[in-house]
């Protein structure tokens, strides 16, 4: 039963609600989005994490060194990337009168 | 413990909240920006409570690794430039591919001591691999045709299409030898190899303008690689936020092919290209060899000086960028041109085909770099009608995403996709680099038309002499 629940909390409404979140974006934002969802998927760090962080220094552990490390290129260039893209996108309001 | 165990699952509670808010807040242009935070601040959490978790022992070393890969990925979002926002964004989702198949791999070294794996864990743990491993080769190898380390276009054979089948039956064949068999190290290394191996051979074939799907279905791989990652070590926020990011990425790829009227199979398996050159030359009946050929059949009078007559006469102008000009990077320049005829009193749009440039999206940050408003960027389906009332519409690097073959004639690579309604203004200058059809291999009928006026060259020096024309 708390199987199904798991299932049914952890990955079936994430998916429903992505999918239902993004049908609807205008082209304007797309490379943004795709960025940030990109930076978002590196929440793998916190496997990476569990799995450098445990006892022994053996392989897996290695491993796991890598892995938190990719990941947070992935976070980290990521979310910048995208906040410096979004820093860009302007309305006439907002922008500096030099004309 | 108990404190501290639902203190984690609170904070993952917390987290998963706001990484919806923040995807639910990035799709709108007014909150993108806090959206983007948002997501940040979940991701952030999420990371502070993992050091709660008490399987962790040691701290130092996964400080020090986050440092450096905290280094390494801010120095790059830093200092990209906005031309090379596709081969960023395809690195850094390879890395978070590569991440999860290292995860899944060091998990299963570990489990592996057992007899007998319990099968939801075998499973999960083969996809994470399995999906990981494919982005983080698939990625490394669009960052490379994206970066120009490697021939951009389609590399193709005859014998790609049987390659591609083949691993995927190696791949296959593999998953049942693991699920079958006791916890094997050899096994997992083959499947890792080989998964490696179908990520290259995915993306290798797969030529620049298809580009935004495959960048938008990694993005999506990745998603699901973390969500699998999840399920190995147990996780429910790792499984949620690769769910959201999977789903997200599904959909944004989904809209791509439609946008090019594509399946994904035919990207990721192109027609031969041989077939697209005979319905080229069908479609175009043999017209247009030379260019010495084409200027018999137009007024012979400078078209610098024609483009400048018909843009002092325009009062509404469209423009239209391509590729082209991210490769030209000429967006300042053709930002400067745009305001110089909204001074002159003309009415400025910027029409952009969802598939123009290289990832989704990808005009609209270029041309807000060069800070354009972004109410002017308007999607096809609204501007199309208003062609026809415009005066001059300026293409800049584009060719596919105006050619009319691929409404009015049957057969070719880019038959039955939308495209921009150019040939419906009452004059059309392009500035393009030269008279070669686009990525498609289609010729361009517009480039003949009376109305239009060719001003070939780099599209940084042509809409420049533009400029200076007219202020001077």
């Amino acid at each position: 039963m708390t199987n199904v629940l798991v299932l049914f909390g952890a990955v079936i409404f994430p998916f429903v609600v992505g999918y239902i979140l993004i049908s609807r974006v205008p082209q304007l934002l797309h490379t943004p989005l795709m960025s940030g969802a990109n930076a978002i998927s590196g929440i793998t760090i916190i496997g990476a994490m569990l799995i450098a962080g445990r006892e022994g220094g053996n392989f897996g552990y290695l491993l796991g060194m890598i892995a938190v490390v990719f990941a947070t290129i992935n976070v980290v260039g990521g979310f910048l990337v995208t906040d410096r893209m979004l820093q860009m996108f302007k309305k006439k309001g907002n922008k500096n009168p030099q004309e | 413990m108990e404190i501290s165990l639902s203190a984690i699952g609170f904070a993952h509670l917390l987290a998963a909240g706001l990484f919806v808010l923040g995807l639910r807040f990035l799709s709108s242009p007014t909150t993108a920006r806090r959206g983007n935070m948002l997501a940040a601040i979940a991701m952030l959490i999420a990371i502070v409570a993992t050091f709660l978790d008490r399987q962790i022992v040691d701290f130092t070393s996964i400080l020090l690794a986050i440092a450096i890969g905290t280094i390494i990925g801010a120095f790059s979002a830093r200092l990209v430039k906005m031309t090379s926002m596709p081969q960023m964004v395809a690195i850094f989702n390879g890395f978070g591919g590569g991440a999860s198949a290292l995860v899944a791999l060091a998990e299963f070294q570990r489990l592996s001591v057992q007899a007998q794996l319990p099968l939801p864990v075998t499973v999960t743990t083969l996809l994470s691999v399995l999906i990981g491993a494919v982005t983080f080769s698939g990625s490394m190898v669009a960052f490379g045709k994206l970066q120009g380390l490697m021939h951009g276009a389609p590399i193709t054979s005859r014998l790609q299409k049987w390659l591609n089948i083949f691993l995927l039956l190696v791949v296959l064949v593999l998953m049942f030898l693991i699920i079958g068999s006791a916890p094997s190290h050899a096994l997992f290394v083959i499947l890792t190899v080989v998964a490696l191996i179908f990520g290259v051979a995915l993306v290798i074939p797969v030529g620049g303008a298809d580009m935004p799907v495959v960048i938008s279905l990694l993005n999506s791989f990745s998603g699901l690689a973390a969500c699998a990652t999840g399920f190995v070590v147990g996780n429910n926020i790792l499984m949620f936020a690769g769910a959201l990011v999977g789903a997200a990425g599904l959909i944004l790829t989904q809209i791509m092919c439609k946008a090019m009227n594509r399946s994904l199979a035919r990207i990721f398996i192109p027609r031969q290209a041989i077939q697209a050159e005979k319905a080229l030359h069908d479609a175009s009946g043999g017209v247009s060899e030379s260019s010495a050929a084409k200027s018999d059949n137009k007024p012979q009078i400078d078209p610098l000086a024609a483009a400048v007559q018909t843009l002092s006469a325009a009062k509404s102008v469209i423009f239209v960028p391509g590729y082209g000009m991210a490769l030209a990077q000429a967006q300042f320049k053709v930002v400067e041109l745009a305001n110089l005829l909204e001074k002159k009193g003309a009415t400025v749009n910027f029409a952009v085909h969802p598939i123009a440039g290289r990832m989704p999206g990808h005009m609209h940050v270029l041309l807000a770099e060069a800070e354009v408003d972004y109410d002017k960027l308007r999607e096809m389906d609204s501007i199309n009608p208003e062609f026809k009332n415009t005066d001059a519409v300026i293409v800049v690097g584009a060719c596919d995403v105006i050619n009319p073959s691929a409404t009015e004639v049957e057969n070719t690579p880019i038959s039955g996709m939308p495209i921009l309604a150019a040939r419906d203004a009452k004059s059309i200058i392009v500035c393009n680099y030269d008279d070669k059809p686009g990525y498609s291999g289609v010729e361009n009928p517009i480039y003949q038309d009376a109305k239009t006026i060719c001003l070939w060259g780099d599209a940084k020096d042509t809409i420049s002499q533009l400029i200076t024309s007219f202020s001077g």
